[in-house]
């Protein structure tokens, strides 16, 4: 059942990245693009998107655990650590550079533009990458 | 903006559903993560989830295809080098645009809030670097 729930929820994103307007790169770019044609439909997505869950987290979380699950996974960490700042601006910077991050990427894989399939693929590497460089990172002060 | 807000409403009931139900966190890097080294028994409902998108973005591409018109003046090698930073940076900070972005900041997570930010900016600079190298994004 929670595979079900979960090809549900993964289809139902994807209609919203959707009509969002977050599988054209040009909307995601535009909104990054504040000295120039600013395209303000990230913001819009992202205020609909954090309007409705953060009422309905607060409404969930009073629960004691999930409907289908013997618990809640949310992450629970407070500290703030030079990873996670790190990761952020390296994947901004992937982000602005090609307008494409992970959900919209492999939602667009349908496309039909080998590009997208590019992203996608070098994606994977990209993150398979970080595992193998991890440990040496730690060592490094990350 | 009416059409993005309605979006976004759409995908805070799509990641307020899998929490509900599944007691999980719709964060699409941490998803794919899972499956490029996988735990035991921690592997098919992602395989369903990343199934739900793509078949997701046939619907769009059937009933919706100007979701899928794009405008960019990005070569190859740009999706490429873009590719190899998000993948890379999503795993390092934890989450990408939906786990950070969307979930983290609705459950107002510290971390999530400023890792936003940090790639915000940073997405901001990218797209000025990138007006100067290609001439027009």
């Amino acid at each position: 059942m929670k595979n079900v729930i979960a090809l549900m929820v993964g289809f139902i994103f994807a209609l919203g990245l959707g009509l969002g307007g977050m599988t054209q790169v040009q909307n995601v770019r535009g909104f990054l693009d504040i000295f120039g044609a600013f395209n303000p439909a990230l913001m819009g997505v992202m205020i609909g998107a954090i309007g409705v869950h953060s009422i309905l987290y607060f409404l969930i979380m009073k629960r004691a655990v999930p409907l289908l699950d013997a618990k809640f996974h949310v992450p629970t960490r407070k500290d703030i650590d030079k990873k996670l700042l790190t990761g952020a601006a390296i994947f901004g910077i992937g982000w602005g550079w090609a307008g494409i991050c992970p959900g919209p990427g492999i939602v667009a894989l349908v496309s039909g533009n080998i590009n997208i399939l590019y992203f996608v693929l070098s994606m994977f590497v990209g993150m398979q990458l970080y595992k193998l460089l991890e440990s040496k990172l730690i060592k490094l002060g990350f | 903006m009416m059409n993005a807000i309605l979006g976004g409403a759409i995908i805070g009931i799509a990641v307020s559903l899998m929490l509900f139900l599944n007691g999980r966190v719709t964060g699409i890097s941490g998803i794919v993560a899972g499956i490029i080294s996988p735990k035991k028994g921690d592997m098919i409902w992602r395989v369903f989830f990343l199934t739900g998108l793509i078949l997701g973005g046939f619907i769009l591409r059937i009933f919706y295809a100007q979701s899928f018109e794009q405008i960019s003046n990005a070569k190859t090698i740009d999706y490429v080098i873009a590719g190899l930073l998000v993948g890379f940076g999503t795993i390092m900070s934890g989450g990408c645009t939906s786990g950070h972005g969307v979930c983290g900041i609705s459950r107002l997570s510290l971390r999530s809030i400023l890792a936003t930010v940090t790639f915000i900016f940073f997405g901001i600079v990218s797209v000025q670097v990138f007006k100067l190298v290609r001439g027009a994004l």
